[in-house]
Parts: structure tokens; C-alpha cells; sequence
């Protein structure tokens, strides 16, 4: 492998335009849960079904190069010995009934040794049942939402959002170990426990995989789909979402954080405080200036992917909100957007947000970069919209072009 | 073929100049010639796979390090996408329709295809329709960047650049479906008398096969795609739930298309293979039977496999069973295929111009995908490696070391043919291995990222996939400059080189080495006696 470092040594040398060429010299280490540097095979498997995977992926690799050997041992044999330029003569023979139907029968044998070795595993995977604890991941456009339905933990539901910082995608700032695989919040869960989850999405196909476990699972949106690990050890996992799901598919990770069961009741407890906290008293009045606060950080964790931290976005697929007339027209137009989504485009429906976390977000939006309303969109606003019709969130959505 | 040729009332003397093409650009707008078809589409697929291959060089400048140098990932996507669609659509397909339109004829001793005009319509329509694909950049949103698969719902999101897409699609789908009735057509009714289906060249053979498989699954292809554009535009809810459709019915309906396109892929280059080693190593294919059954049989499985490109969406286990057996049932006729071709080398008496380099490159390095992809058929494994670099590693191996080696090896085998000149075996065989190494060199440790879990279609990774991105890269622009010595090797061929007679290679078999070289306008007006 000295040939690869060499080769990026050269490459890195030679194209200084890349520029972070300086922050790749520095020594990248091993992902801890993640991929190992230069690593060349499946993960170290920390669940049963990981390793049935591993196995299965060596003895198949193992039969591969048995038969690849003696084939291609056959062909160049035939290549080396069977030359013009040597003067050998071409034999006569054209078809043997023998050897055409050991040739069939050998390989089907091997394949059917193959799918029986594999068939077990099917159908471990395959056998959800009997779960500790459930948890849905809801994919989005592009985070992963996670509520746990069922076990110890139950009600606890969050965001989970690429954590890397901007200037390191951006090359202004050295990569960290867990580049591109880190998140703000990681899903927990103990150790030894089955884990069942639950996938479904939001707005396209995403799916939910940590090698280490050995699961993959597509997140379907209007369906569930289920899938489950045991995790053998503590530890950070990492993944990210495995299909294709627009601009910004690269840049969904996905950590499970397995943890001894102290310590995942431990975390349980915390979680709860921590959301009783964080629920928003209904009955407060809230300020311009708290509006615009707050909804500074909702715009940061939801918004910022398409719409950009400038508000100008990346036209045409993601327009600006700087200047827009929809965002700093009547109240009732923008509202209407964020609860509805906008057919046809990438913008989806925000409806899962709190009407606080809608009244800020869009409070913020209007009294920012050169947009000035100078008003507030208060929760209530966003409460009475919701009671609104179909019909007429549809008209107004659509009048907001 | 053991077929003996009578070349009985078959002169080659007449006077061609009242048959000549007309001349200047007209020939070839008018052509009903199936040689001028042949050479459009031949030009047309190679103009293609120069474009795609760009799109691909963008790709691989963005994955040479971690971070984002060039491209925002919305465009990134849209390399991806268009590389793909590109590819597929419009190089490796009307590659083998070139070909067949050059060979079929002159194999079976047809003066030309069935219905001409035909043939020169389905070839026009692909001009619009790559417009359309490359017009789609341009638009406000750029090109669709769904993937080439289309996945809804992300097909629904798109721009314009999807529409525009769709509708290439369709006109591309037009094209393949007429081409194919008029293969078909032409295979069935227009051969020479005497030439019984078990004694045609296997190329036709694999064609045969190939045009039935266009005709049964482009318009499932083109079903999925209108449904996406009604879903877009006409308030339709095929594949939205909200609306009592399903996602995943659209994967279902694009992979039962999906997958024979795979083999409509390959077949016709099994056939090209079929004709380059018996003719290099001066002995008859082995088992011409088996190899007329193995096609068949590869073709009819294709039906029924489409769903292992769908082991991660959730199906019962005993769909995941049944798709991964019937997947791994492939592997025998397949097998049978590489053993026949190993059995005609055997006790040859072989020599290695490029034809048959690129023949014996593409049955080492087509197989080393072969077992990659039994690998993939395992469903848990597959699992793991689904939507990962394993399988862009793995459909790399088939289609540029199967699909486009081959194609590479029969456009050598028969330049003399077309040309009437000796291509130049020198460059020749650097083109060969200069594709063979830098082939590698950017495929082979896409398996090792694929293994380590890095997904395909992201334009960022963890630091820790960068190396052998890096080596993926220089690859890539290795392989993507070679091509463009055999560019120089068809011009030079094309311009002069050494004169050749009926039959440059000596182990060479068939009516197509009856014709002087280059082959007349109009060939076999009158027909040869096959016995």
C-alpha cells in the first residue's frame, strides 16, 4: 500500500490548486466505528449477522478464487503453450457432450452449495420480532428524525444532523478523524439489547445503514419498513444514508452510540429533563427580538442546506429568500409554503416543526439580509393556519410563486 | 459454422458505380444503406462515449480528495446521473446497433435490412434525443440528477432537465424498439438460402436474442418514465403514498426493464467474442449448440432476477430467496460461456493481434465481474455492499471490461472490413493495454471502498477513503486518454494503411470475409448458396 500513499504524495504535490493538499499530508488515522484507513474488507462485525455476513463474504471470495485459478490457470496455459509462433497445429475437436454437461452440472452444484450457506442468514435478518426497544428513523431532506416507539426510552425523539463543521468540506480548515461521519446528535442504545428499527421518510427514498451491524435498510416514504441489530460491544458506530436522495445525500451520517445499560439508562433520564426543557411554555409572549433569535438557529439546523447561511441560495433548484417577494409579502403566503411544501420542487413540508419553531423561523427570515418587515409572526399565527383547509393552504402555497 | 460457401451467382465484379452513395452531407441524412447506418450509429455511439466519459473525468476530478473542490453536489449529482444515462443509452446501445447493422446482413447474405427507410429513422431520432440530454445542462436547474435509475420520488422533484430527459428517453426507446423489429425481421426472413438457424454466425444469434429483449422490456422502461411525467404534471400519484401510490412499484417496473438491459448489453458482445477467438485461434467455437442454449437460457432468467436490485427496500424472505437463487442460476449458462470460449483456445493455434487481445482481456477481466457479481447475488452480502462503490466496481467490470472491450475487439476485427485497410497493430496494441491497466487501475480498489462502506453518488468522503480515490482517479484520466488512441488508430484506418483482400485474418470464417474489402455499397444482391 506504500504505492497508494506515494501516488496521493505525487497527486498532492502536483495539483497545488486543490489546496488542501497541506491538510491531507497531515496523518489520517483510523475512523474509531467507522472506516479504517486503506481498509480492504467488510467492517470487524459487531453484531451476529455482521459476522454471518463476513463469514459468508470469505468463503464466497474463497470459492471465487479456487474456480478462478483453475480457469484462467487453464486459459493461460492455452495462451502460453497453444501458439501459432510456437508452431503448434490447431487441434479438430469442436463439442463434447461430456465435458458440456460436467461443465453444467459442477457450477450448478456450487451454486446451490452457495445459496444454501446463505439462506440461513436470509432469514436471521429477516426476523424482527421479540424487539427490546423500537426505534423509527424518519429520513429527510437531509437529517435523519429518530423517535423511540417502544422500550426503555420510549417518547425520546430528535434531529440528527451532519455535525461537520463548513471550512472542512470547504478545505479552510484541517479534516477531523470523523470527517463527513459525525453528527450533532447520535442515536443511543445499550449494548446486548435487539434493536429494532423502523424506517420511513419524509420526502424521497433514503436508506439507513451501519456496516458494522451488518444493516442496510431503505427509508420509504409513506411506508415502514423494518430492520434490527444487536450490538456485541460498546462503542460509536457510523454509517450514512445509502440511497440516493438529492443535493445533499452525501451529507446525512448516521452514529449509533451503543452503550452499557447503566449507562443508557443514565442517558434515558437526561434525555427526558432535557426535553421538558426544551418544550416551549404555550403561554408565553414572545418579543421580536426572541423570534428572531430563535429562529436564527431553527433556520441553521433546517434551512441553511438549501437556502444558504446568506439567505441567497443556489439558483434555480433552491431559490434565494434575500429579496423574495413570497417571504416578505402578506404572512399568510410564506406560512402557507412552510406547511405545505411546494409541488414540484425540492421544498417539502415543514409541518413537523412546532409553531414555535415555524413563527421563529419565519420571523427571522423576514427581518434578515435585506429583507426588513420589521413585524413578527407569532405562534398563534401559525396555529390558526393550520386549522386552515386543504384547499385553501393549496391556493395560497401556489399564489406564493 | 462449418457451412461450406458456394460462391455461385454471386459476382463481385458489376459495375458499382450506378449503386454508389450520392454525395456530401445528403448520403447521409437520405441513407437507406445499411452500411452508412451502420457507420452513423458507429460514430454516433463513439461521439457519446467520448461526452459520458467527460461527465465521468468530472466525477472522478471531484472524488481525487476529500472535500468539495469543483462541483456543488446538485451538480455533481447531475454528473453521476448523465454519465450514466449517457452511457447506457447512448454509447454502449447503438454500439451494437452499429454493428448489427453492419454485419447482420453481410453474415447472412442479405443485400440489406429488412425495412431501410426504417433503419434510417430509427437511427435520426437518436440525434434529437441526445440533444435533448445535453440540452438539459442548460436549463434553469440543469440536467436531472435522479440517478440514471430515475428513482421516484427524487424523479419528481426535478427541473426541466428531467422532462427533458424523459423525452429523450422515450425517442431513444422508439429507436431501439424499431431497430429490433427490423433485426428480428431481417434475421427470420433474409437469409441466405441454405443458412438454417443453427448454422448462423453467433452474432446473430446473440442479436436475435438481444432484439427480442428490446422489444419486451423498452416499453416497460417507457411505462415507468410516463408515469413519472404524469406524476410531475398531471396530478397523477403512481409512486407518491400521500396519494395511495407506492414508491417502491417504480423500481419494481424500472428493474423488470432494468435488468434484461443489462443483458441486452452484453449478449451482442458474447457474440463479437464468439467470432474473434475461433478466428485467432484458427479452430471452430466449441460447442455451438451450448452456446445458442446458454444465450437463450441468460435471456429468459433475465426475467426473473430483476428484483435483487431491490434487496434493501424490504420484501418477504422468501422474495429475497427466490430473486437471490434464480439470480445465482445466471452463473451457469454464463459459465458455460467463458468454458466454451476457454475450449476453443485449447490446442489452437493462436496468435494475438488486438482483436483478439481485447477478446482474451475481456474474458479475464468480464469474468472478474462475473464473480463479483455471484457475490452480490448473495442476498446478506449484498446487503452490505448494496448502493456502495462494490457495485459501481462490479457493473464497471461488465459493462467496460464486457460491454466495451468487446465492442473494441470486433471494431478491430472487422475495421478491414468496413475500411478496406489494415488498422494499425501497433498503436492497436497499446490502445489495448493501456485500456487493460488504467481499467484497473481505476476499478479494482472500488471494491475495497465498496467493502469499507462508502456509498456511491456522494461527492465528499470520510479522509480515511482517500487514497484509493486518488489511485480511482489517475486511473480514470489514464483510461479516458487512451481512448483516444484507438480515435487515432480509425482515422488512420480510415485514410489508408496497408490494402487488404476478402479476408485479412486467416483463421476468419463467414460470408462477410466472401466481399472484397471495403465491402461494396450493395452486397449479396444476389444470393449465396450456404451449405
Amino acid at each position: 500500500m506504500g504505492v497508494a500513499k506515494w501516488i496521493n504524495k505525487v497527486a498532492a504535490a502536483a495539483v497545488p490548486a486543490l489546496g488542501a493538499g497541506a491538510a491531507l499530508a497531515q496523518a489520517v488515522v483510523d475512523m474509531p466505528g467507522g472506516p479504517a484507513v486503506r481498509q480492504l474488507n467488510l467492517p470487524p462485525p459487531v453484531t451476529g449477522i455482521a459476522s454471518q455476513i463476513y463469514d459468508l463474504h470469505f468463503v464466497m471470495l474463497g470459492i471465487c478464487a479456487v474456480i478462478f485459478v483453475a480457469v484462467f490457470g487453464v486459459m493461460f496455459y492455452s495462451v502460453f503453450a497453444h501458439r501459432k509462433s510456437k508452431g503448434h497445429k490447431p487441434a479438430d475437436f469442436h463439442e463434447s457432450t461430456a465435458v458440456e454437461i460436467a461443465w453444467t452440472v459442477v457450477p450448478m452444484i456450487i451454486v446451490i452449495v452457495m445459496a444454501a450457506l446463505a439462506t440461513k442468514t436470509v432469514l436471521a435478518m429477516k426476523d424482527t420480532s421479540n424487539a427490546d426497544i423500537t426505534i423509527k428513523a424518519t429520513g429527510y431532506q437531509w437529517k435523519w428524525g429518530y423517535d423511540y416507539v417502544k422500550g426503555e426510552g420510549e417518547g425520546i425523539s430528535f434531529f440528527s444532523s451532519l455535525s461537520t463543521p463548513r471550512e472542512q468540506i470547504e478545505g479552510k480548515a484541517p479534516k477531523g478523524v470523523n470527517y463527513m461521519l459525525e453528527v450533532d446528535n447520535e442515536v443511543v442504545v445499550p449494548v446486548g439489547r435487539k434493536i429494532r428499527i423502523l424506517t420511513t421518510a419524509q420526502d424521497v427514498i433514503h436508506a439507513w445503514m451501519i456496516p458494522a451491524f451488518g444493516v442496510k435498510q431503505d427509508a420509504i416514504p409513506g411506508f415502514i419498513r423494518d430492520t434490527w441489530f444487536k450490538a456485541e460491544k460498546v462503542g460509536v458506530y457510523r454509517g450514512q444514508c445509502a440511497e440516493l436522495c438529492g443535493k445533499e445525500h452525501g451529507f446525512m451520517p448516521i452514529v449509533v452510540n451503543v452503550k452499557t445499560e447503566a449507562d443508557y439508562t443514565k442517558w434515558v433520564e437526561e434525555q427526558k429533563k432535557l426535553m421538558a426543557a426544551k418544550m416551549d411554555d404555550p403561554n408565553k409572549q414572545w418579543t421580536q427580538a426572541e423570534l428572531i433569535a430563535r429562529g436564527e438557529k431553527v433556520y441553521a439546523a433546517t434551512c441553511v442546506a438549501c437556502h444558504q447561511a446568506s439567505g441567497k441560495g443556489t439558483p434555480p433548484a433552491f431559490p434565494p429568500l434575500d429579496g423574495a417577494k413570497v417571504v416578505q409579502g402578506p404572512k399568510d403566503n410564506p406560512i402557507a409554503v412552510l406547511l405545505n411544501g411546494r409541488q414540484g420542487t425540492a421544498m417539502a413540508s415543514f409541518k413537523s416543526l412546532s409553531d414555535v419553531e415555524l413563527a421563529a423561523v419565519l420571523t427571522y427570515t423576514r427581518n434578515s439580509w435585506g429583507n426588513k418587515t420589521g413585524d413578527a409572526v407569532m405562534p398563534a399565527d401559525i396555529k390558526a393556519a393550520k386549522a386552515w383547509d386543504a384547499a385553501k393552504l393549496n391556493q395560497l402555497s401556489a399564489k406564493a410563486q | 459454422m462449418s457451412a461450406v460457401l458456394d460462391q455461385h451467382g454471386h459476382s463481385h465484379g458489376h459495375d458499382d458505380h450506378h449503386h454508389g452513395p450520392p454525395s456530401g452531407l445528403m448520403r447521409w441524412v437520405m441513407t437507406t444503406n445499411h452500411k452508412d447506418i451502420g457507420t452513423l450509429y458507429l460514430w454516433f455511439s463513439f461521439i457519446m462515449f467520448l461526452t459520458g466519459g467527460v461527465l465521468a473525468l468530472g466525477i472522478r476530478m471531484e472524488l481525487f480528495q476529500p472535500g468539495l473542490q469543483y462541483w456543488n453536489p446538485e451538480f455533481f449529482n447531475q454528473l453521476t446521473t448523465m454519465h450514466g444515462l449517457i452511457m447506457v443509452f447512448g454509447a454502449i446501445m447503438p454500439a451494437f446497433v452499429g454493428f448489427a447493422n453492419w454485419l447482420i446482413p453481410l453474415q447472412i447474405g442479405a443485400p440489406d435490412m429488412a425495412f431501410a427507410r426504417m433503419n434510417n429513422w430509427s437511427f435520426w431520432l437518436l440525434v434529437p434525443a441526445a440533444m435533448l440530454l445535453v440540452i438539459s445542462f442548460f436549463v434553469p436547474g440543469g440536467a436531472t440528477a435522479a440517478g440514471w435509475t430515475l428513482y421516484a420520488p427524487l424523479s419528481t422533484q426535478m427541473g426541466l432537465g428531467m422532462d427533458l430527459g424523459i423525452f429523450a428517453m422515450h425517442i431513444m426507446g422508439a429507436s431501439s424498439i424499431m431497430g429490433s423489429i427490423n433485426i428480428v425481421t431481417t434475421i427470420l426472413n433474409m437469409r441466405a438460402p441454405g443458412m438454417t438457424l443453427m448454422k448462423m454466425p453467433m452474432f446473430c444469434w446473440t442479436w436475435l436474442i438481444t432484439a427480442y429483449l428490446l422489444i419486451a422490456v423498452m416499453p416497460v422502461l417507457a411505462g415507468a418514465i410516463t408515469m413519472v411525467l404524469t406524476d410531475r404534471h398531471f396530478g397523477t400519484s403512481f409512486f407518491n403514498a400521500a396519494g395511495g401510490g407506492d414508491p417502491v412499484m417504480y423500481q419494481h417496473i424500472f428493474w423488470f426493464f432494468g435488468h434484461p438491459e443489462v443483458y441486452i448489453m452484453i449478449l451482442p458482445a458474447f457474440g463479437i467474442i464468439s467470432h474473434v477467438v475461433p478466428a485467432f485461434a484458427r479452430k471452430q467455437l466449441f460447442g455451438y449448440a451450448s452456446m445458442v442454449y446458454a444465450t437463450s437460457s441468460i435471456a429468459i432468467l433475465s426475467f426473473i432476477v430483476w428484483a435483487h436490485h431491490m434487496f434493501t427496500t424490504g420484501m418477504p424472505a422468501s422474495g429475497q430467496l427466490f430473486f437471490m437463487y434464480a439470480t445465482m442460476l445466471i452463473a451457469v449458462p454464463t459459465g458455460v460461456k467463458v468454458f466454451n470460449w476457454i475450449a476453443t483456445m485449447w490446442k489452437g493455434s493462436m496468435t494475438f493481434e488486438t482483436p483478439m487481445l481485447f477478446a482474451v482481456g475481456f474474458i479475464f477481466v468480464f469474468t472478474m465481474g462475473g464473480f463479483t457479481g455471484l457475490i452480490c447475488a448473495v442476498t446478506p452480502i449484498d446487503i452490505q455492499i448494496q448502493d456502495t462503490y462494490y457495485v459501481v466496481a462490479h457493473f464497471h467490470y461488465v459493462l467496460v471490461a464486457g460491454s466495451l472491450f468487446a465492442l473494441f475487439s470486433g471494431t478491430y476485427y472487422w475495421i478491414p472490413k468496413w475500411t478496406g485497410h489494415m488498422y494499425d497493430e501497433g498503436l492497436g496494441k497499446l490502445h489495448f493495454w493501456a485500456s487493460i491497466i488504467f481499467f484497473n487501475i481505476t476499478f479494482f480498489p472500488m471494491h475495497f471502498l465498496g467493502l469499507a462502506g462508502m456509498p456511491r453518488r456522494i461527492p465528499d468522503y470520510a479522509t480515511q477513503f482517500a487514497d484509493f480515490n486518488a489511485i480511482a482517479s489517475v486511473g480514470a484520466f489514464g483510461f479516458g486518454l487512451s481512448q483516444l488512441i484507438f480515435l487515432v488508430v480509425v482515422l488512420k484506418a480510415i485514410k489508408g494503411g496497408a490494402k487488404v483482400g476478402d479476408k485479412p485474418w486467416e483463421g476468419a470464417e463467414g460470408l462477410e470475409w466472401t466481399v472484397p474489402s471495403p465491402a461494396p455499397y450493395h452486397t449479396f444482391e444476389t444470393a449465396p448458396q450456404v451449405k
